[in-house]
C-alpha cells in the first residue's frame, strides 16, 4: 500500500463520537420512532470526519488503474476513453432532480434525451426500435432472449428452446441462456476461427424444429469476421430462428457493417464499451437492446423505469460529439491499431490464426513455449511496465489466450510503447524467467493468495474478528 | 480527419497500414462481403463543438421541471454530499473495469469489501454481495437463488404488499424460469400471516417473500414469519428500503435468510430511475448460492492484507450454461456511492437522517388530517411515506401542487395519495403543502 495510514479499512479510522455529516435541525417536533420498531443494537458503522473520508477514498484511488492512467488493452471490454463532458452533461441538476414517475409534463427533456439516443442507435445498427430498460451488458442478452422466447410463444411454437453459440461465446451467452430458461448447444469453430457452416447445417437438421435462436457475436472473441454470416442467418431463418447479435464486440463494426444488414434481429449494446460511458470499476453500464420491426411488441419488463437513465445520457452525448462525420472512423481506426499490434509481435507472440483481425485478436501466449513462462506471467509483468494487462485465459479455445483491444483512442506513440515492453518481456522469458513468473514487482500489493480466500472466505470487517486467520 | 478523440497523424496512418499491408482503411475490412458493407453516411447530426453538446442538454434540461419532492414508491428525494459526486469522479475509480487485476485494483477490491461490510451491518446479515443492478433485480435474483437453492420446489410466495414495480419484475424473470409466483393476500395493508401459513402448508414453495416498509410505508410485524417459512423448508426473504435500517429491526432480526433491495435511498440522486444499485446479503450458509461478485481478504506473496475477487465458481463465467445467475460485473461506481455515504454519514449520521425523515413524514401527515379534507387509509405504524385518502379531486390537487412545483406524492387507486418525506424536505415546504391544500 502507498501509505501505511491509509491502507487501513475506513472501519480501522473510526473513532466514536467523530462525524463526518451536517444535517438540518429537527423542527418538527417530538416524533419519536416507536422503541418496537428499532433494531437492538446500531449498524456497526465508521465514525470519521470529513477529511479522514476524503483522504482515504483519494489514497485508495491511487491503488487502482484506470483508462485515464494508461494504457488498457483489456480484450473484449472496449476499454476506450471516457469524455469529461460526458460526466458534465449526465451531473446536470435539470436531469439528476427528476424523481421516475414524475408527470411526463415535467420530464420532456429526459424523455427526449432516450428517444433521440434510441433513434441514433436504431441508425448505426440497421435496427428497427430500442429499449433502455437493460441495466447492463449481460442484462440485454437476458432481455433479448426474452423477447426471441416472447415472439416463438406468440407464434405458440413453445418447442424452440435452443439457443445455437459458437465454442468461442462470451460465457454470459450460455448463463443468459439458462437464466431465461434456455439450452444450449455448440456449434463449432473451424481451424480458421470462424463457425464451421457444415457443422450448423448438422444441427439444424437435427435440431430444426428446436432452435429459438442463434447467438453470435461478430466479429467473434478472437476478433476474426464471420464473414459467412449471410449464409448463416440464412439457414437458421430457414430453420425458424431468430439471429441474436451479442453487441460486446459492435466496436469495429461502426462504420463497416450494420448487425441489421448482417441479417440479425435482435441485439444488445453495451454502451459502456462503443459509447464511451465509463466502466465504473465494474458498472453501472447500460445494455440496451434494439429488434427489427414487428419485435418491440416482445419487450419485457426487466425494470422498472427508463434502465440507467445518467449513462444513456453520457452515450447520446458521445453520439452528438462524434457526429455523421467520425463515428464511422471508430471502427476502421480501433482495427487499424489492432492489426497493427499483431503484426508487430506475432513474431514473439504465438498467432494461432494469422489474417486481418478487427478490433481485438488473440495470442496463445509467448512463442518460445521452453522457458515456462506463461500468459499469466506476462500479464503480471505487464503491470510492472505500468500497463493493464489484456485478458488472459479467455477465450477458451487455447490455452494460453492472452486477448489485447487498444481502442481508436489509443495514439501510434502509446501503442509502439506497448509493442516495446512486450518484446521485452518476452525476451526477459528467456534471459530472467524468475523475474517474470514472480512479477508484479512493483505494484501496491504483490499476487494475491487467491486459494487462501476462496478456502476461508472473510468477506466481511465484522468477519475479521471472527476467522482464526485475521 | 483530425479530431480531438483520434490522435492517428497521416503519417501515423500511412506507417501502420503499411505494416499491416493494407493501402486503405476500406481494406481493413476485405473479408466483409460487398452486401453487407456500410455504404455512405449515417442519418445522425453533424459533430458537434463541446460547446454545443452542453447548449444542447441546457436546452434539453430546460423541458424538465425541477419539483418539490413528496413522492417515494421506492425512490427517495435523499441528500447528497457533496464530498461523494467530488471522489466519484476521480479517473482511477471511475474509468477502471472490474478488478480482475488484483495488483493494480485494490482501490476498487478496497472499497467493496467496505461496501460488503456495511450492507451486512446494515441488514444484519452474514454476508453481502459485491453489488446488483438495482432492487428489482436484486429481487428476483433472490427469487431464483431460493429456487435454485430449494430443488425441488419451484414456487414463491410473494406478499401483495410489495413494490407493484418489483412485481412487475419478478414475474418477467419467473415466467421464463418456468417458477410460480403466489401472492400472499394483505388485510389492513399488512401481509395475512395465517394466509401465508396455510398457503405454505400446501408445500412446495421454495421462498416467502416480504418488504419493509412495505409498499404502503407501513412498518409490518413480521414477527414469526421466518419460523414459518422454514419449518416449510422455504427461504424467507425480505425487501428494505436500505436507510430505513439503520434505525429499523434488521431482516437478520426477523429471521431473513435473504435481504436484497435498492441502495438509492443511501444519497443516490434520483436522476430519472436510474443508475442506482441493488444490495443482496445472506447468511453464512448460503455464501455459495449467491449470485454476483464478491471480494474476500487474503494476502499477496509479500504478506500484505490484499483483497481479490473470490468464490468465482459460483459465477456465469465458469459455470456458464450450469448457471442460475447471469450476473457478470456488479454496479461497482454505485457501491463506492453507498460506501462514501455510509462512510461520511457513519453511525450516528444515518439514525439521525431516519429521524428527521420519520419526523417530517409525520408531520406531514398530522398537517394534512387537520386540514379535514384527509384520512389515513391504514391504521397502521408508517415510517417516512404513508396513503392517506382525498375527499376531493385528487388529479386536480396534484395538479395544483405541480404548478407550484411541488410533486404531490403518488396517486394510488382513485383517491388515495402518497406522500413521502425525507430528511431533504424543509419545515417551510411541509407547510407550504398544507397551505395549498
Amino acid at each position: 500500500m502507498n501509505n501505511r495510514l491509509y491502507g487501513n479499512l475506513i472501519f480501522e479510522l473510526s473513532q466514536e463520537g467523530r462525524r463526518g455529516y451536517s444535517l438540518p435541525k429537527n423542527r418538527f417536533g417530538h416524533y419519536e420512532i416507536p422503541q418496537e420498531m428499532r433494531r437492538k443494537e446500531d449498524a456497526a458503522l465508521p465514525e470519521c470526519d470529513e477529511m479522514t473520508v476524503v483522504r482515504h477514498y483519494t489514497n485508495l484511488s491511487a491503488n487502482n488503474f484506470g483508462v485515464d492512467n494508461g494504457f488498457y488493452p483489456l480484450g473484449s471490454c472496449t476499454m476506450k476513453y471516457n469524455p469529461k463532458i460526458n460526466e458534465e452533461v449526465a451531473a446536470m441538476p435539470q436531469f439528476t432532480g427528476l424523481h421516475p414517475l414524475q408527470p411526463a409534463e415535467t420530464t420532456r427533456g429526459a424523455e427526449a434525451v432516450c428517444t433521440l439516443l434510441c433513434r441514433s442507435l436504431c441508425e448505426l445498427t440497421g435496427l428497427h426500435a430500442f429499449t433502455l430498460k437493460p441495466y447492463a451488458g449481460a442484462h440485454g442478452e437476458l432481455t433479448g432472449l426474452m423477447v426471441i422466447r416472447k415472439y416463438h410463444e406468440s407464434r405458440g411454437d413453445e418447442a424452440r428452446r435452443l439457443v445455437i453459440v459458437p465454442d468461442s461465446a462470451h460465457g454470459t451467452n450460455p448463463a443468459s441462456a439458462a437464466v431465461c430458461g434456455l439450452e444450449i448447444i455448440e456449434v463449432k469453430s473451424l481451424a480458421d476461427g470462424t463457425v464451421d457452416v457444415e457443422a450448423l447445417k448438422e444441427l439444424l437438421a437435427e435440431h430444426g424444429t428446436e432452435i429459438a435462436a442463434m447467438m453470435m457475436t461478430n466479429p467473434n472473441t478472437l476478433g476474426l469476421f464471420e464473414k459467412q454470416i449471410p449464409v448463416i442467418e440464412k439457414l437458421v431463418h430457414e430453420a425458424g430462428g431468430l439471429m441474436y447479435y451479442d453487441g460486446a464486440n459492435l466496436n469495429p463494426m461502426l462504420g463497416a457493417a450494420r448487425p441489421g444488414d448482417m441479417g440479425f434481429d435482435v441485439m444488445h449494446i453495451n454502451l459502456h464499451k462503443t459509447f464511451s460511458t465509463p466502466h465504473g470499476g465494474g458498472g453501472p453500464g447500460a445494455g440496451p437492446v434494439g429488434v427489427r420491426k414487428g419485435l418491440e411488441q416482445f419487450f419485457p419488463n426487466v425494470s422498472p423505469y427508463h434502465g440507467n437513465f445518467a449513462v444513456a445520457m453520457r452515450a447520446y452525448a458521445y453520439i452528438l460529439s462524434l457526429g455523421r462525420e467520425n463515428v464511422k472512423l471508430v471502427g476502421p481506426l480501433a482495427t487499424l491499431n489492432a492489426n497493427y499490434i499483431k503484426e508487430c509481435l506475432k513474431d514473439v507472440y504465438q498467432l494461432p490464426i494469422d489474417g486481418l483481425c478487427k478490433h481485438e485478436f488473440v495470442f496463445d501466449g509467448l512463442m518460445d513455449k521452453s522457458t515456462g513462462v506463461t500468459t499469466m506471467d506476462v500479464a503480471k509483468r505487464l503491470l510492472d511496465y505500468g500497463y493493464h494487462a489484456p485478458t488472459i485465459y479467455f477465450p477458451l479455445l487455447f490455452h494460453e489466450s492472452l486477448m489485447i483491444e487498444p481502442t481508436e483512442n489509443e495514439s501510434k506513440e502509446t501503442i509502439d510503447g506497448f509493442i516495446d515492453v512486450m518484446r521485452q518481456i518476452a525476451e526477459e522469458a528467456k534471459t530472467n524467467p524468475d523475474l517474470v513468473k514472480s512479477a508484479p514487482h512493483n505494484t501496491p500489493i504483490g499476487r494475491v493468495d487467491d486459494v487462501l480466500a476462496a478456502k476461508h472466505p472473510v468477506t466481511t470487517y465484522r468477519a475479521m474478528f471472527l476467522s482464526p486467520l485475521s | 480527419m483530425s479530431y480531438k478523440y483520434f490522435p492517428h497523424t497521416e503519417t501515423d496512418l500511412r506507417e501502420m497500414m503499411e505494416k499491416v499491408g493494407v493501402g486503405t482503411l476500406e481494406e481493413l475490412y476485405a473479408e466483409v462481403p460487398q452486401g453487407i458493407r456500410f455504404q455512405g453516411d449515417y442519418q445522425l447530426p453533424s459533430e458537434m463543438s463541446e460547446l454545443e453538446v452542453r447548449q444542447l442538454f441546457e436546452q434539453l434540461g430546460s423541458q424538465n421541471k425541477q419539483l418539490v419532492c413528496f413522492a417515494g414508491a421506492g425512490v427517495y428525494d435523499h441528500y447528497t454530499p457533496s464530498v461523494i459526486p467530488n471522489l466519484l469522479q476521480r479517473s482511477e475509480f471511475l474509468t477502471s473495469y472490474t478488478p480482475y487485476q488484483a495488483e493494480i485494483s485494490q482501490g476498487t477490491l478496497h472499497y467493496i469489501f467496505e461496501y460488503q461490510s456495511m450492507m451486512a451491518e446494515l441488514t444484519g446479515m452474514d454476508i453481502s454481495n459485491a453489488s446488483m443492478y438495482d432492487g428489482t433485480t436484486a429481487t428476483a435474483e433472490a427469487m431464483m437463488m431460493a429456487v435454485a437453492a430449494g430443488k425441488k420446489q419451484n414456487k414463491v410466495l410473494v406478499s401483495e404488499t410489495i413494490d407493484p414495480k418489483t412485481l412487475e419484475v419478478l414475474k418477467t424473470y419467473a415466467h421464463f424460469q418456468g417458477i410460480e409466483l403466489e401472492m400472499v393476500p394483505a388485510k389492513d395493508g399488512v401481509t395475512s400471516r395465517e394466509k401465508l401459513e396455510e398457503q405454505l402448508s400446501q408445500g412446495g414453495v421454495a421462498g416467502v417473500l416480504v418488504q419493509q416498509p412495505n409498499y404502503y410505508g407501513i412498518v409490518e410485524d413480521y414477527t414469526g414469519f421466518a419460523e414459518i417459512s422454514h419449518a416449510q423448508k422455504a427461504l424467507f426473504i425480505m425487501n428494505s428500503v436500505i436507510a430505513d435500517l439503520a434505525v429499523l429491526k434488521t431482516p437478520g432480526e426477523w429471521g431473513a435468510d435473504i435481504a436484497v433491495g435498492d441502495g438509492q435511498s443511501l444519497g443516490i440522486p434520483m436522476q430519472w430511475g436510474g443508475p442506482y444499485v441493488g444490495y443482496m446479503c445472506c447468511t453464512e450458509k448460503l455464501i455459495r448460492k449467491m449470485p454476483g461478485r464478491i471480494v474476500g481478504k487474503t494476502i499477496d506473496n509479500r504478506g500484505q492484507r490484499a483483497f481479490v475477487l473470490t468464490l468465482q465458481a459460483r459465477e456465469q463465467h465458469i459455470r456458464r450454461q450450469k448457471a442460475t445467475s447471469n450476473i457478470c460485473s456488479n454496479q461497482s461506481l454505485m457501491a463506492l456511492f453507498v460506501t462514501m455515504y455510509c462512510s461520511l454519514m457513519g453511525k450516528q449520521g444515518l439514525k439521525e437522517a431516519a429521524e428527521l425523515s420519520y419526523a417530517g413524514a409525520h408531520y406531514l401527515c398530522d398537517g394534512l388530517l387537520k386540514t379535514g379534507h384527509f384520512t389515513l387509509v391504514y391504521d397502521q405504524p408508517f415510517f417516512n411515506e404513508f396513503v392517506v385518502r382525498y375527499d376531493g379531486d385528487a388529479d386536480a390537487l396534484q395538479h395544483r401542487l405541480l404548478e407550484n412545483g411541488i410533486f404531490g406524492g403518488i396517486k394510488l387507486a382513485g383517491d388515495q395519495l402518497m406522500f413521502a418525506v425525507t430528511e431533504k424536505r424543509t419545515k417551510e415546504e411541509i407547510d407550504k403543502l398544507i397551505e395549498l391544500i
